[in-house]
């Protein structure tokens, strides 16, 4: 008997489930697509596609208006050959590994911060105010900073009797400048999560290491890093990040000079698809592969470590 | 509390911070105080090679002059035009694919999170030719509306992993037990979920104000002259004009930065929760 009343009452709601609407019954199947598909089909359009588009592009020589022409791996043996190219990928180099000193400016700074006095509050956004405004004005201030006689810096050196170093003019200097005018907002991010994470480092752990008389530099290292992991990797990210994606304060400041000796892939890329130097649009795409490959590199690692914790929490 | 609290210390100590405090904020800021003051220096001063000195008057006509000899008024204006509905944009459609990656299981779930998550860190080069390309074909170069379609789709990418993360920390329970009631999905989206992304929608809209308002590269991609381009873009023009004249200069870029920057005293809480999102727990 129970099992015809089961099977009876598996009808009915068979039944019922049938003479619900179509939308009804999907619903809970449907509504992710219909959820996604407004923003997916934009950042496909305008983000995916392009990365395999210009990685097509790049085998192809193509002005951007006449017929585009196959030229296999071209671009790429032009590249190898391109003491622009080589330039170009040392000074990468170069802001890459000195970028990376914004994450102990930024702890230092965050730690010097983290009080309770009055009016911190006020300091600690006042310290944070370079990262609020844009590159295009950070490089405008760095300009001025060092600017030929009416810029600070070369005062500065003058005092120290260095001379008046013009650096932004100075091919043996210039990469150096950009990258200490890039570092001021970038150590004002570093220093935002520090702060931040420093805000919630367990008291007891602090407490238990002051207990084992560490101090310093050891409860620095033994106790609270441990506890900060969460913004440093995020610092990381968005140091590493940065400094790849370095463009505007090399278009603005120097526009890649003295004689190319500043420019960073990003904006020799540029360089070469879209400026008065001709629209060599393969060619622009081969350096802008080569750039993606690298920071490949670090966002596949980047992106492991987030799947990582993502499948553990 | 790390480092030991300062009150804790001597008196020697607390003072010497405290002096610490001003002298160290000076130097960090230097060349902003520097840049600061020329804008107000008039343009005999640097005639003169009064740099560093007091300026020997205040003048505020630097301000004036921005305005009156550069099309400054209307890169502010387009800034404004590109920055609004772009922030709209991309914080309505993050919100959408937030909340399907945040509340269904399906199973390429994490696949399409990770995609967004990774399609915002490529350098941005790699999509130059190609956006550059559409935007030309869509009749929408050197326009507004362009750089517009570009930010949204672009930032829509950041958006979700903050808006996805931000829901998934939302009490579950509450959406389970509306659907065994049987409302919606749509109606658990509006009613149930949406009143309570306030903070997120807030914080993201300053954030992204900030990031669109700044962007310089796709400006100079995506635009050529004064009817379309924002003031960062603008701004490198007039550094070209404006070769020797260091008081509009400096005038010029303190006027394109203040945006940006009254944005974030205005909403500072919900800009560095924003920041900051991550940097304490995963």
């Amino acid at each position: 008997m129970s099992t015809a009343a089961a099977s009876a009452s598996a009808t009915a709601a068979n039944l019922e489930q049938r003479r619900m609407p179509f939308w009804k019954r999907n619903q809970r199947r449907l509504a992710p697509a219909l959820f996604l598909a407004p923003g997916a089909l934009m950042f496909l359009v305008y983000v995916i596609l392009p990365i395999f588009e210009s990685i097509w592009i790049s085998f192809y020589q193509w002005d951007g208006l006449s017929e585009m022409t196959w030229i296999g791996l071209s671009n790429y043996t032009e590249l190898l050959g391109d003491p622009a190219f080589y330039t170009s990928l040392w000074n990468n180099v170069l802001w890459l590994v000195l970028y990376l000193l914004a994450i102990p400016a930024g702890l230092m700074i965050a730690i010097f911060l983290n009080q309770n006095v009055i009016g911190i509050r006020v300091y600690k956004s006042l310290f944070f105010f370079p990262f609020v405004i844009s590159q295009v004005v950070v490089g405008l201030i760095f300009s001025w900073f060092y600017a030929p006689n009416i810029g600070l810096f070369p005062q500065i050196t003058d005092a120290l009797g260095l001379g008046k170093i013009a650096v932004l003019a100075d091919a043996r200097f210039v990469t150096y400048g950009i990258i200490a005018a890039g570092l001021w907002p970038q150590i004002a991010y570093c220093m935002i999560l520090y702060l931040t994470g420093l805000n919630n480092v367990s008291p007891e752990q602090v407490e238990a290491g002051r207990l084992d008389n560490a101090k310093g530099w050891r409860m620095l290292w033994y106790v609270i890093l441990p506890q900060l992991r969460p913004a440093t990797f995020i610092a990381m990210v968005v140091t590493v990040i940065g400094a790849l994606r370095s463009f505007d304060l090399v278009s603005i400041m120097t526009d890649g000079g003295p004689y190319g000796t500043s420019r960073v892939l990003s904006f020799y890329m540029y360089e070469q698809a879209l400026s008065e130097y001709g629209y060599r649009m393969g060619y622009g795409a081969a350096i802008a592969v080569v750039l993606f490959l690298i920071m490949m590199l670090f966002i596949t690692g980047f992106i492991w470590r987030m799947v990582i914790t993502e499948r553990e929490g | 509390m790390f480092p030991r609290p300062i009150e804790r210390a001597g008196t020697g100590g607390r003072a010497l911070y405290q002096v610490a405090l001003p002298v160290s904020l000076i130097i960090w800021l230097l060349p902003l105080i520097g840049i600061a003051i020329t804008s107000i220096r008039p343009a005999s001063d640097l005639a003169n090679g009064n740099y560093f000195g007091v300026p020997s008057q205040i003048a505020l006509s630097n301000y004036l002059d921005v305005f009156r000899q550069s099309p400054m008024a209307q890169y502010l204006f387009n800034s404004l035009r590109i920055t609004v509905p772009a922030v709209i944009g991309a914080v309505a459609l993050s919100c959408l694919t937030g909340f399907a990656l945040a509340t269904y299981r399906f199973r390429t779930n994490l696949l399409v999170f990770f995609i967004f998550v990774a399609g915002n860190f490529v350098p941005f080069q790699i999509l130059m030719v190609p956006v550059r390309d559409l935007t030309l074909k869509l009749g929408l170069y050197d326009t507004v509306t362009g750089l517009v379609l570009f930010h949204v789709a672009f930032q829509t990418g950041f958006c979700t992993l903050f808006m996805r993360n931000f829901i998934k920390a939302l009490p579950f329970e509450l959406l389970e037990s509306a659907r065994v009631e049987g409302v919606s999905e749509f109606r658990i989206f509006w009613h149930i979920v949406l009143p309570l992304m306030r903070p997120a929608i807030a914080a993201l809209s300053v954030l992204v104000f900030t990031f669109v308002w700044n962007d310089y590269f796709w400006a100079l991609v995506l635009t050529q002259g004064a009817g379309a381009q924002p003031v960062t873009a603008g701004l490198y023009t007039l550094n070209g004009q404006w070769v020797a004249s260091w008081q509009l200069v400096s005038a010029g870029a303190i006027v394109a930065a203040l945006p940006p920057v009254a944005m974030f005293f205005l909403m500072q809480r919900h800009f560095i929760a924003g920041l900051t999102l991550g940097a304490t727990k995963g």
